[in-house]
């Protein structure tokens, strides 16, 4: 199971550790095709070419592998889609809920993932 | 830098007018505050696109985008333009307030948004008990009791959608009447799960890691209470995204910029396209036909000059 964007996947619970074990500065993005989600996708995409030392990803909210991020005590507040994680070495450094814009990612990515 | 046309908006209108400028051998910038696609990329299944059986409205804005690029175009997206002059012979823009572009002409396809409160609280508790999206986010409210705001068919059908997950849902619209369709109004109003609260609006939202209250006003009285509440889905309509502009080109009273046949506002070289611009109908294949027809105006404009 994974989403239709142009974002690298992640579909299970191994490959999320695996990602953020093997990957310094890591954003995904945990959510569905729907409007709150997309835009974050696409911002992500977007930056890419800018941050090339982080790893941008997306996972499926609705897939059960998807607990790794859904049940991370940061998002226990969260109650709208897309959680959006950030890890360095290893560790979530940040998450956020629901839509963001780019400035908001930029400045976490600039603060937390530098 | 200098281009000949500068596009506001890279949604339909604003990526089809960037691909005809530049065909017509145009220099050509859209820059874009949102995502790529504006509205289109929120629609999960395009299926009334001439041409494409069916198409995700992302998908259908990556192509688009790819295609603009192919063809020349500059694309700056997730900036924020801070400086408009759209007077005179030459055009600029300033974005983040460092960057300055100049061009000839300037289309605005901006697009429109869907309207927020704008209370105190609202910002700060997105994503953690205020929603714009009750697909999207409705599941988080098993059983639990919630708001949500406005009078016209969305705020109805997503009121009555959000009684599957809900134990009961307030809905609070300032006037004494909806908006909606019948059909609407009615299939809410015999939902046991959903009661109505006319005549009011919420004026504060509280509570500490997400909303637990929210302050609602009694327009006729002026009182004001606190609710207790799990959650607030805002459905108050879409505005064009056009206040920047107001002084600047005509607006009508709800903010639609004002066009001639060619698609020019009433500043000369600037024209507008989609649904920014006054128009009945808001489709991507209107708003594909707008782009087509300002960038060809357009590219008229500074050929004559």
């Amino acid at each position: 199971m994974v989403l239709g964007t142009n974002l690298k996947h992640i579909a299970t619970a191994a490959q999320h550790n695996e990602v953020i074990n093997n990957n310094e500065n890591v954003m995904i993005c945990c959510g569905r095709m729907g409007p709150m989600c997309i835009p974050v996708y696409d911002i992500m995409e977007d930056l890419e070419e800018e941050y090339p030392h982080v790893a941008f990803y997306d996972m499926p909210f609705d897939s059960p592998e998807a607990h790794v991020i859904r049940n991370a005590p940061e998002c226990s507040s969260f109650m709208g889609l897309p959680f959006t994680v950030y890890y360095k070495n290893g560790k979530l450094v940040k998450a956020t809920s629901s839509i963001q814009s780019k400035a908001q990612i930029t400045s976490i990515l600039n603060e937390k993932l530098a | 830098m200098n281009y000949d046309i500068i596009i506001i908006g890279a949604g339909p209108s604003g990526l089809t007018a960037g691909i005809y400028a530049a065909r017509a051998k145009a220099k050509v910038l859209i820059v874009n505050e949102g995502s790529v696609g504006g509205q289109m990329v929120l629609t999960h299944q395009i299926e009334n696109y001439p041409g494409v059986e069916s198409i995700s409205g992302y998908q259908l804005s990556k192509i688009m985008r790819k295609q603009a690029k192919t063809f020349g175009c500059d694309i700056k997206t997730g900036v924020e333009l801070t400086k408009i002059s759209l007077e005179g012979d030459v055009k600029s823009i300033e974005i983040d307030s460092k960057e300055t572009f100049t061009a000839k002409s300037i289309i605005i396809a901006s697009g429109g948004r869907s309207r927020s409160l704008n209370v105190k609280g609202e910002n700060e508790f997105k994503g953690r008990g205020i929603s714009y999206c009750a697909t999207c986010d409705g599941d988080f409210y098993q059983n639990m009791e919630i708001i949500v705001v406005g009078g016209g068919n969305s705020a109805l059908e997503e009121a009555v959608s959000l009684t599957k997950y809900a134990s009961k849902v307030t809905i609070i619209h300032q006037f004494d009447h909806f908006q909606g369709y019948q059909h609407a109004i009615d299939e809410a109003k015999a939902n046991p799960k959903i009661n109505f609260l006319l005549e009011s609006k919420i004026v504060e939202f509280l509570g500490t890691e997400k909303v637990e209250k929210v302050k609602v006003e009694n327009l006729k009285t002026g009182e004001i209470n606190e609710m207790s509440i799990a959650g607030v889905f805002i459905f108050i309509g879409y505005v064009p995204q056009t206040e920047r502009f107001k002084g600047i080109i005509e607006l009508n009273q709800w903010g639609e910029i004002i066009v001639d046949e060619n698609l020019q506002t009433n500043q000369k070289g600037v024209f507008a396209a989609g649904d920014a611009r006054v128009t009945r109908t808001r489709q991507i294949t209107t708003a594909v036909a707008d782009g087509t027809v300002a960038a060809l105006r357009a590219v008229d404009f500074i050929n004559q000059k």
